[in-house]
């Protein structure tokens, strides 16, 4: 690797893409597809030769890949059925309809987006009081661990119903949902980030004999910035999770979940399928989001690039 | 056990009094004393410098007079008070071994930090500050971070940061020792120099003996297990001296005397 970008000359596309991620990317997307394709043939055979048995048509393997790739209730759709479909929910739809998968991707986005704001603050808030109060130290981190380790898909039902019978509907319990399972690795990765300032640097704030809300604000919070980034992104990822969650039991009529269930009801496999696609990509924007913040936040904090 | 206050007014100008100061860590077998059986004075204006191998206990005597450790025994008495008193009323400053810099603040936010924690108005912090780093020559380095300067340099930060808030009492913990022997040296002029202008009490810690005999007017050699002075030696250095100063006879003497004092210490033993 090193010799190919010390003798590289210049940097057009093809040295570009041979030392950058572009290249290993797209071989690794190609196999999926490839796979994907034979994958479909695979599953969706026994069907397809079935159909061909019942019209007593004679069939060759072209015609049998030709058909498994273009059903209309396919176990597995083919890509390009799902990249269809997409253009059709995606491009070809106002926004505002209901069969617009844009539509139903931002109603699951502003839940994910709402719990991830409750859960980052909670989360913020537990490690802060963890760090700061030596009795919360010992009570509340077995708790926040047990907390997690309830699977959320059971008890999912049980807070919208609470929350519902409470008069919170619609966004709320989602977000809630959503708070329940990203605070978590918030609350952790900042208790480690709020003690990460090393013994001199605390020395140094004793000398000057600083408050315990100095000692917070200019040298706990500061040193615990890259600690937060790292678990915003992964809570803004399972954020997603609890949100799409959110949706599946609630006899929702709108967003990523609901999509994927009401798919699943009337066996609309390319339905699913796009669904998931959306989501996927959802997750991916999300995530690289807040990279881009952690990027221009560490910046400016004058961190060696 | 904690260390009761001497009476006050027992020892004015006296900027730091000691008597019987003793520190254990630990209890029992696995106990270790770190300091024991400490009669120190040390007088206002004076360079003074504590040398000994490691382990002789030379940095907690420091970081007891700081009020970092609380020692189990004997008296200590700084500026007239309790440790803790001269911490509150912020009476010293500090310089660690290693610069301890903020890495999210510029070298000038980093100067500013106690200055800003003591509530001084903008413009009188400003103004200190950019005294304090141009009198260490880092004069257009405001704006560098912390990672951006070398080791030298970032030390000299640190002792600019120290200096900002004119503290009659520097407590410096070897702040060279990281440091090239080259830098090192230019570092103990600057500070010769910088002692002489301010007429400050300096507490010095170090391994080196040539840098204890250029800097001090009084050393103290200490040895270790339990942790305890050994010697105090009185330097009479010339005020307008120079490195050139460490090749004569005169230095070499005190130089000697020091390291005979170790040797009688055992610090050269296996």
């Amino acid at each position: 690797m090193t010799d190919v970008s010390l003798s590289a000359p210049g940097s057009n596309w093809f040295t570009r893409l041979k030392t950058g991620r572009a290249g290993p990317v797209t071989v690794v997307l190609m196999f999926v597809v490839v796979i994907w394709y034979a994958g479909a043939v695979y599953l969706n055979a026994p069907q397809v030769i079935e159909q061909f048995e019942r019209a007593k048509t004679p069939w060759t393997m072209m015609d049998l890949a030709d058909k498994s790739w273009s059903m209309k209730r396919p176990v597995l759709p083919a890509p390009h059925q799902v990249a269809v479909e997409l253009n059709k929910t995606v491009f070809q739809k106002n926004i505002t309809s209901k069969r617009s998968l844009v539509f139903h991707a931002w109603i699951t986005t502003s839940s994910t987006l709402l719990g991830f704001a409750f859960g980052g603050m909670l989360g913020i808030a537990l490690a802060a009081g963890i760090v700061l109060v030596r009795t919360l130290d010992r009570s509340l981190m077995p708790w926040i661990i047990a907390s997690q380790t309830i699977p959320i898909l059971a008890i999912a039902p049980m807070i919208v119903v609470v929350l519902g019978n409470l008069g919170l509907t619609g966004v709320i319990p989602k977000a809630i949902i959503s708070m329940y399972l990203c605070f978590f690795p918030v609350a952790i990765g900042m208790v480690k980030g709020l003690r990460s300032p090393d013994p001199l640097q605390m020395d140094l704030m004793r000398t000057y004999s600083a408050t315990r809300s100095q000692i917070f604000w200019r040298l706990r919070w500061p040193s615990s910035i890259p600690f937060l980034f790292t678990s915003l992104k992964v809570a803004v990822a399972i954020s997603l999770v609890g949100a799409i969650v959110g949706e599946l039991p609630t006899g929702a009529v709108a967003g990523l979940g609901a999509r994927l269930l009401a798919g699943s009801y009337y066996g609309q496999t390319v339905q699913i399928w796009s669904a998931l696609v959306v989501a996927s990509v959802l997750g991916m924007v999300l995530v690289f989001a807040i990279g881009f913040i952690e990027k221009m936040t560490l910046k400016a904090m004058g961190t060696r690039p | 056990m904690t260390a009761s206050q001497v009476t006050p007014g027992a020892a004015a100008g006296n900027v730091v009094e000691t008597k019987k100061l003793s520190l254990v860590f630990g209890e029992g077998e696995t106990a270790v004393h770190a300091l024991s059986d400490i009669d120190l004075t040390i007088e206002s204006g004076e360079f003074v410098s504590f040398i000994g191998p490691s382990g002789c206990g030379k940095t907690t005597l420091m970081r007891v007079i700081a009020d970092l450790e609380k020692p189990t025994g004997g008296d200590i008495m700084v500026h007239g008070g309790t440790p803790e008193q001269a911490r509150l009323d912020r009476a010293y400053g500090y310089v660690f071994q290693a610069p301890a810099l903020y890495p999210w603040r510029t070298v000038r936010r980093n100067a500013l930090l106690p200055l800003e924690l003591m509530g001084m108005k903008s413009e009188l912090r400003e103004e200190r500050v950019a005294k304090y780093l141009s009198l260490v020559g880092l004069e257009g380095f405001e704006k560098k971070f912390p990672w951006q300067l070398s080791g030298g340099m970032q030390q000299r930060v640190s002792i600019a940061r120290a200096l900002g808030f004119e503290p009659d009492l520097l407590l410096m913990d070897e702040p060279f020792g990281a440091l090239d022997e080259i830098t090192r040296d230019h570092l103990n002029e600057q500070l010769i120099h910088l002692w002489q202008q301010t007429k400050k009490t300096v507490v010095f810690v170090t391994h080196s003996i040539p840098e204890a005999v250029f800097l001090s007017t009084k050393i103290v050699v200490m040895s270790p297990r339990p942790g305890r002075i050994l010697k105090v030696i009185n330097c009479s250095s010339p005020p307008d001296r120079t490195l050139d100063w460490r090749e004569t006879t005169d230095f070499l003497e005190i130089a000697h005397e020091v390291r005979e004092a170790l040797r009688e210490g055992h610090s050269y033993d296996d």
